[in-house]
């Protein structure tokens, strides 16, 4: 366990090169952050952008601002915004925590919804429950999560006014994110719980355990969904990737001050470091769920510990 | 008859003109059509029949599983009485009542002891769920009496046991974790579908012993599916044949081996390999199989001995032939552990002849056939095919070998492309080896393939779906002659046939032996069939031969222990014949070693002319 931990760690570096040096190349590309910083601010002149670019550090080489900026992460400094300054781990600490819990929250819904469709619909295969079960998640997989997100402020905020339209506060105003994303994972996921349980209902151990007179609740819950559950954790660890880029839009839409926003409002105003950091953040974190997962299948399946 | 009313209020379980349907896209199949039949107490009833025979639905059924695969039992009763008192109707209970008798009154063991225990629960676990929910005892002392349990069934070691996962116990230890289950709650009828089918047969042998035995400590009654007459004969009081979702016979185990009624029983029973059946006759024998024909059986092929081997220049020559695999590395890519699947064996093929390789799992048997036909590279040794060494060949040369080596795998299910006809797949590897270059010429040669091996030429445009498996196991045997080869190598080719169908390939293979001057390498664990095709026959123990010798000296004069142990471990079709006296115990041990580790190499010795027998390590005569 150990070297496999440390293997993935090796593995973990390598991803995180890759990540930030294609981060900090592309968005270099993207146009001049001293133009943005002094548009609107009247007559400007080569020399004032000259010393604006001196004062973010702008004027050196590429390699030696990406190094400056790797050395900063292993001491934990990202640097400071163009704009106005703060730090960017302050900026990401204020962002990241509503971000996941909006994540996990979208995720958790939609196991609580794929884990008993799916499974209801697999045990009537090709039964009228199974159909509707399938047409629905055809639906909800069809829906794009903007214009879902839009309708539901329109119905809740506009039309029934009972459900804040942006913001973060309080649990109420978690029900629309959370419900847009949730709405796809669970298409996708109940579609998967479905297949993967047909496949173990059909093992053998399955018809024991129901001459062993065990109930179809215990038969389905305890003995064919932990042998389901492989491919559905390995998804959700895949979907944890998907799931932060929805939320970039799924933020933008309610304004809920996430890391989507955080790196949207960087992207436009060609923030370096703030954009940097937050995709830097983004991506352990996408690393550390996919570790989680390697970890949990040990722990699902005995036949994987002790390989 | 059975049937007579005073009989009935005996019986344990009466099954009374009961049907199951299952839906399908062309319309409801009838799998069991008005089937009757009942089970005293503590009695054995065997249920048998071929593929499609519908016994294992009717097992199914009984408890009402069927529900659970799409079937609907459409008529008819299953009447149990548990207590000797009233019938309970289970065709009519609630799922509540058919629950407390699932598992308690009524438990089942099925055919795959692989599948058949859930991979992420312990052994002690899965046993438990039963007594916690039947006999209501609480976790500690279920698995008090889990472990009873594993005892019960010699387990060794049943206190560690009981904390093990399915996947690091043997088919044979998982079959008895299986059957401690079953009996976990004294249950008053067993049904045992195919319980020891996919196990090796001294595994086998153990399993009955171990099933006979608590039956009768614990008075249970037993129904035993299974397709295999020579266990129908050592376990059953009474017989039940099905054939085609029929019964078509019932009468206890003597009268049916004795005095079978129905065509299809006699049939059947025709075609059964029996253990002795060629003694005191050197060659093999081609016999005539009775198949069914509208109802009827009629009598297929003629008597003919099998006096084709050419004994003065072998066509393959093996000497000291070695193949390991690496399994286990550290961390760092070193290897650990070793798989020794071939050590050091030796023998000769002549032209004409079948040289039989026979062991049980993990012998290393089916690792020669695939080294031989290069589908894996050997360790050491050298193989020498018409005179030429193998290793020293150009790869023209060798592909040119693959045309002369061909080989017959078992599951000609697997073994076909689905989306090709079989006509394209048998004249493959005429276009591979560039034999026929005219394409009507290559047709032709098709057709002239499937003739030879009793098919229609106009089968050649069908594709694999629409043959049964004994018509797919002769599509390849066409194809594996399509090349015109001197050595065919049949991998358990007909292991997962029906007996009727198995008979009749293998004389199939005898008579395209006799017509082309084939050899074979005939790799089997089945002793039976050996016996009735085989010229010589190679007995393998953890990849080493433990002994070589005429078809005759292996059979009538077995010398090593592992030969005897094997030999005493088929079950005969035969319930006259008294049941072999010697206890059977023990696994067989892995193949694998830890780096560093070789084992032994038995040295031979001749104890007759051609007759070679490794000289025994202590170990092996103690386990046998």
């Amino acid at each position: 366990m150990a070297g496999f931990i440390f293997k993935r760690l090796l593995q973990a570096i390598f991803v995180i090169l890759a990540v930030t040096l294609i981060v900090a190349f592309a968005i270099r590309l993207s146009g001049d952050p001293a133009v943005m910083l002094l548009s609107g601010g009247g007559n400007v002149t080569e020399q004032d952008l000259q010393n604006i670019r001196q004062a973010l550090g702008l004027e050196r080489p590429f390699h030696v601002q990406y190094l400056g900026f790797l050395e900063g992460i292993l001491v934990g400094d990202f640097g400071k915004s163009f704009m106005g300054a703060t730090p960017v781990s302050a900026l990401i600490a204020q962002a990241l925590p509503a971000t996941l819990l909006l994540a996990f929250v979208s995720l958790l819904i939609s196991i609580v919804l794929s884990v008993p469709l799916g499974i209801y619909a697999a045990v009537h295969r090709g039964r009228w429950p199974d159909q509707m079960i399938r047409i629905l998640s055809l639906v909800g997989l069809s829906f794009p999560n903007f214009w879902l997100a839009i309708m539901l402020v329109l119905l809740f905020s506009i039309v029934l006014g009972i459900l804040p339209p942006s913001g973060m506060e309080g649990p109420e105003s978690f029900v629309m994110p959370a419900l847009t994303m949730a709405t796809i994972l669970t298409a996708t996921n109940v579609r998967l719980v479905r297949t993967s349980m047909l496949e173990t209902l059909s093992q053998q151990y399955i018809m024991v355990a129901r001459s062993k007179g065990l109930r179809d609740r215990v038969v389905l819950y305890k003995h064919a969904l932990r042998n389901s559950a492989i491919p559905l954790v390995t998804y959700i660890g895949l979907q944890f990737g998907s799931l932060i880029g929805g939320i970039v839009i799924v933020e933008r839409v309610f304004n809920w001050p996430g890391m989507g926003t955080l790196a949207f409002d960087a992207i436009s105003n060609r923030d370096y470091p703030v954009l940097q950091g937050t995709i830097t953040v983004l991506a352990l974190f996408i690393i550390l769920i996919n570790l989680l997962v390697d970890i949990a299948y040990g722990l699902i399946d005995p036949r994987i510990r002790t390989e | 008859m059975s049937d007579t009313p005073n009989r009935q209020s005996e019986a344990l379980l009466s099954v009374r003109s009961l049907s199951v349907e299952f839906g399908t896209g062309s319309g409801p199949f009838k799998a069991v059509k008005e089937v009757s039949f009942d089970v005293q107490p503590g009695k054995t009833l065997a249920v048998v029949g071929e593929s499609g025979s519908g016994k294992s639905v009717t097992s199914l059924a009984i408890m009402r599983l069927t529900d659970y695969t799409g079937g609907r039992i459409t008529g008819g009763q299953v009447l149990f009485r548990p207590n000797g008192g009233e019938a309970i109707d289970l065709v009519q209970a609630s799922d509540t009542r058919l629950r407390e008798i699932r598992g308690n009154d009524i438990a089942m063991i099925f055919q795959e002891p692989m599948t058949s225990l859930n991979p992420v629960f312990t052994i002690g676990n899965q046993i438990a769920e039963t007594l916690i929910l039947h006999q209501g005892l609480n976790g500690r002392e279920a698995r008090l009496r889990a472990r009873d349990l594993l005892q019960k069934v010699r387990l060794p070691d049943a206190d560690r046991l009981l904390d093990r996962y399915p996947h690091q116990l043997s088919g044979g230890m998982r079959q008895r974790v299986m059957i401690a289950m079953a009996l976990a709650c004294n249950p008053k009828l067993l049904i045992a579908d195919e319980p020891t089918t996919a196990l090796d047969v001294t595994i086998q042998a153990q399993i009955l012993n171990i099933v006979r035995d608590l039956q009768q400590e614990m008075g249970t009654a037993v129904i035993f599916i299974t397709h295999d007459m020579g266990v129908v004969a050592e376990m059953a009081d009474d017989v039940v044949v099905m054939w085609k979702g029929e019964k078509v016979e019932q009468a206890p185990v003597r009268d049916v081996f004795a005095s079978p009624q129905h065509p299809y029983t006699r049939a059947l029973l025709s075609a059964v390999p029996r253990l002795g059946s060629l003694t005191g006759q050197p060659l093999p024998k081609r016999t005539p199989v009775m198949v069914m024909d509208g109802g009827v059986a009629k009598p297929v092929g003629g008597t003919h001995e099998q006096n084709t081997a050419d004994y003065t220049k072998p066509i393959l020559q093996v000497d000291k032939l070695t193949t390991r695999f690496d399994v286990g590395k550290t961390f760092f890519g070193r290897v650990t552990h070793r798989v020794h699947a071939v050590e050091e064996v030796s023998f000769d093929i002549y032209p004409g002849e079948t040289l039989a390789l026979v062991g049980e799992s993990g012998s290393g048997k089916s690792t020669i056939g695939r080294t031989l036909q290069q589908l894996v590279e050997p360790t050491g040794g050298t193989v020498r095919f018409d005179g030429r060494d193998m290793a020293a060949m150009s790869q023209a040369d060798r592909r040119r070998l693959r045309q002369e080596i061909q080989y017959i795998f078992q599951d000609p299910f697997a073994s076909l492309d689905p989306r090709h006809t079989v006509g394209y797949s048998i004249a493959e590897p005429i276009i591979v080896h560039g034999l026929i270059k005219d394409s009507k010429a290559r047709e032709r040669r098709v057709h002239e393939l499937l003739d030879q091996v009793g098919l229609q030429p106009q089968h050649a445009k069908r594709y694999p779906h629409e043959f049964s498996g004994g018509q797919r196991q002769r599509v390849c045997i066409a194809r594996a002659l399509a090349s015109d080869p001197k050595l065919v190598i049949a991998d358990e080719s007909v292991s997962a046939l029906d007996v009727s169908i198995q008979a009749q390939i293998v004389n199939l293979l005898m008579e395209l032996q006799e017509r082309r001057r084939l050899s074979y390498l005939f790799i089997t664990h089945d002793m039976a069939v050996v016996e009735k095709i085989s010229h010589r026959v190679a007995v393998m123990y953890l990849g080493q031969i433990v002994e070589l010798g005429s078809r005759q000296a292996i059979f009538e004069n077995p010398q090593h222990s592992y030969t005897r142990k094997l030999l005493a471990a088929v079950p005969i079709a035969d319930p006259q014949r008294e049941r072999a006296k010697v206890r059977i115990e023990g696994e067989i041990p892995s193949p694998v070693r830890p780096v560093g580790q070789e084992p032994a190499i038995h040295r031979m010795r001749e104890v007759a002319p051609g007759h070679w027998v490794a000289i025994e390590a202590d170990s092996l005569r103690g386990a046998a």
